[in-house]
């Protein structure tokens, strides 16, 4: 066993408003600079929808992430036999038209234009060139299925699905859609990392924070081709990827990343797991079927003595064992099993969970009256407005079976909660929703509080980044004070 | 008028190719050591995709496999005259080293024309792009022109520039390898002199840092922000 920390994170989507606050936080602070104005480190998706950049989820296309043959695992684009070969110009990197060409407006036309005829207009200027531009696309074309059916019809995971099921999906009045905000998944098995000829991208040790060296880095733009969630970016200005960098100068000093802490809908919870990491490859490898088991397996129980041996002989910080302890995120993946891996299929083990959306309550049309009596208490789940096939090609590797239960269990709480505070359901009714869903009374209960009820302390469990210790295995702590002074990283020094 | 331009020929080729690789070795470590972001290939291929394969592939390949015939020329100059000593053989290597820099040039061409039509990457190309084109359009025609009219290089480049860069690396230039050259080899080697002062400050630096580590390094890196070295235990 070799006993690691990582920094789990787990979106709500029942709770996502879609107001796209996260997106903005995230770009004020970190993409505002040439060379990033198209980067979205975070961005809100419309689900059914082509997702930015257009269609990334469609893996013919843009062959990212991990491709297992027989019980070889090898990068599907970007392993080293095909990366040297085309170094010089990668046949599977997207270009600026697959994302869009950022824009702003002349509005300095609507002060200086000379008096005319007509309403002085403020055209678009393209923030590359600088030169007046079409809008052809933007981040969020399809937002709110918006352009819909031409847009949200070229949904990748729309394939698996049968000609009804998508008519059923795109009828007026049973239109449904859910949003899907992204940020980077610090993935345990990353396929950026992996492709890198430089190796300038790198996990992080202590807490599984992916990032990019920006010294390291020489453009060779590989980890663009091979993350399949097309989260790593290239600043086409200082020939330099970049990516989501989960906010870490916050996160070292105890704040939630800007995404997090200014999310609206607080569907956004942030806290510790720990795993096995010799164990990696082994899950990497499982058949496509057990992945989501596999990687459940993967994370230890914090409260487990042997784990607790383990992390302590393997490095892991007692404040950060006790951090684990309390991980809202522990909760939600391993206890309740409700929330979901993306894409498991491409096996990178995104460390980023999903607690996939409930739609809305299906009711058919009796007489003029909505009626959504039925005699399965989860009859709703299995025709539900955005068909179980859709909703399992993004969080079941096209297996349904983990997904249903998580529905399902969602499902329950709701059932057990109204009739605790409505009423309109009897106890005993409730209580047998909670049995077929393999709930109890006490973790309907905890499920609520923690979805519904959550302050900023349950949702975000920030581990101590222990820096001050980690200068302590370098130096002597007393002896680096008199050389440099705090503050300083090289002390100052006399000549050359 | 003869002193003059002998005094020439001792600039270009005695002094000149000593300046270059002061200037090559001191910048290319300063950069390093004080810009080493500034360290990349500065890919263009984000900006426009198509048109790149065009340039960029034959430009690369073309010039890879010309580099090494060089390199080979100067430093097993007898295994190659011996290669070349059946007309067969000589002509393979000829026609394949002419192929070779045509490609090269094709892709430069490709490359300068991507560079001027597309607005995109041309806003993103800076003066040391452009003057590092000129350089390289003088280096590479030159060298196809001396392919073409001034036939058996391959011959000729081990017999005579082989012992001239030796003399210069022995520290003991002896250019009469070199005066009695035609103009247009004077102009190549001159132009690869210019180059290599040019390289530190340019995006030829990459060249520097081609992934090597790379083809034998475990798929995962991870960093440690202190050194304690994480344990295993079973």
């Amino acid at each position: 066993m070799d006993v690691r920390s990582q920094i789990g994170m787990m979106f709500h989507l029942d709770k996502c408003i879609g107001c796209h606050t996260c997106s903005i936080a995230c770009k004020n602070i970190w993409t505002d600079r040439r060379g990033t104005e198209y980067m979205w480190w975070n961005n809100v998706e419309t689900k059914p929808g082509t997702g930015y950049p257009t269609q990334w989820e469609d893996q013919e296309k843009y062959r990212g992430g991990w491709e297992k043959d027989g019980n070889d695992l090898y990068l599907k684009s970007t392993s080293k036999k095909q990366i040297v070969p085309n170094i010089f110009h990668n046949p599977a990197q997207p270009s600026m038209d697959d994302y869009y060409e950022p824009w702003t407006y002349d509005y300095q036309n609507l002060f200086t234009a000379p008096e005319g005829n007509d309403q002085p207009t403020a055209r678009p200027i393209s923030m590359v060139t600088g030169e007046y531009m079409d809008i052809e696309a933007g981040p969020n074309w399809d937002d709110d299925l918006g352009g819909s059916p031409i847009y949200a019809r070229n949904d990748p995971n729309l394939k698996s699905l049968t000609p009804e099921q998508r008519l059923q999906l795109f009828s007026v009045e049973q239109l449904v859609l859910y949003y899907f905000p992204r940020i980077c998944n610090h993935c345990l098995n990353p396929a950026c990392v992996a492709s890198c000829p430089s190796g300038a991208l790198y996990k992080r040790g202590e807490d599984g924070i992916v990032l990019v060296d920006q010294k390291r880095c020489r453009a060779w733009r590989s980890c663009v081709s091979a993350c399949p969630y097309k989260k790593v970016y290239f600043n086409w200005f200082t020939g330099k990827s970049e990516k989501c960098i989960l906010c870490f100068p916050r996160v070292e000093t105890g704040q939630a990343p800007a995404c997090f802490h200014s999310c609206v809908g607080r569907i956004r919870y942030l806290g510790v797991l720990l795993y096995d990491a010799s164990r990696i490859e082994e899950v990497a490898r499982a058949d496509e079927k057990d992945l989501i088991e596999a990687q459940r397996s993967l994370i230890l129980d914090p409260n487990d003595p042997r784990v607790i041996d383990a992390a302590l002989a393997g490095g892991v910080h007692p404040s950060v064992i006790e951090s684990a302890q309390q991980s809202p995120i522990y909760k939600f993946v391993v206890d309740w099993k409700i929330a979901l891996p993306p894409h498991i299929e491409y096996r990178t083990l995104p460390m980023l969970f999903y607690v996939p959306p409930l739609s809305p309550v299906i009711a058919t049309r009796k007489d003029d009256r909505l009626n959504s009596v039925s005699d399965d208490f989860f009859h709703d789940i299995e025709s539900s407005r955005v068909p179980l096939k859709f909703l399992s090609g993004l969080f079941g590797a096209g297996h349904d079976g983990k997904l249903r239960y998580a529905l399902k269990k969602q499902k329950a709480v709701r059932w057990y909660r109204r009739a605790v505070t409505v009423g309109d359901v009897d106890m005993e009714t409730a209580e047998k929703i909670l049995q077929q869903a393999d709930c109890t009374k006490e973790e309907a209960e905890e499920i609520y509080r923690l979805t519904a009820m959550c302050s900023f302390e349950d949702r975000f469990v920030i581990p101590p980044a222990n820096r001050e210790e980690a200068i302590e295995m370098l130096k002597e702590p007393f002896e680096h004070k008199q050389s440099a002074g705090f503050g300083f990283l090289s002390g100052p020094r006399r000549g050359l | 008028m003869f002193e003059a331009s002998l005094n020439m020929d001792l600039f270009l080729f005695a002094i000149l190719p000593y300046l270059s690789m002061s200037i090559f070795f001191l910048m290319t470590i300063h950069r390093y050591r004080a810009q080493s972001f500034t360290y990349s290939s500065l890919s263009s291929q984000f900006l426009e995709n198509k048109a790149h394969f065009w340039g960029t592939v034959p430009f690369h390949y073309g010039i890879l496999v010309i580099l090494a015939g060089h390199v080979l020329g100067f430093l097993i100059p007898r295994h190659l005259l011996a290669w070349n000593s059946r007309p067969l053989r000589l002509y393979v290597l000829e026609v394949s080293a002419l192929i070779f820099g045509l490609l090269s040039l094709i892709g430069l061409v490709n490359i300068i024309i991507r560079r001027v039509t597309r607005s995109k990457v041309r806003i993103n190309t800076t003066p040391s792009d452009w003057i590092l084109y000129g350089m390289l359009v003088i280096q590479l025609a030159s060298g196809v022109y001396i392919a073409v009219f001034y036939g058996w290089g391959s011959s000729w480049f081990a017999a005579s520039a082989s012992p001239y860069i030796w003399s210069l690396i022995k520290f003991s230039p002896d250019i009469g390898y070199v005066v009695a050259m035609p103009a247009a080899v004077k102009l190549h080697i001159v132009s690869a002199y210019m180059i290599i002062a040019f390289f530190p400050f340019t995006r030829l630096v990459h060249i520097l840092v081609t992934p090597n580590p790379y083809l034998w390094r475990k798929p995962q890196v991870v960093r440690w922000n202190s050194n304690r070295a994480p344990r295993r235990i079973r």
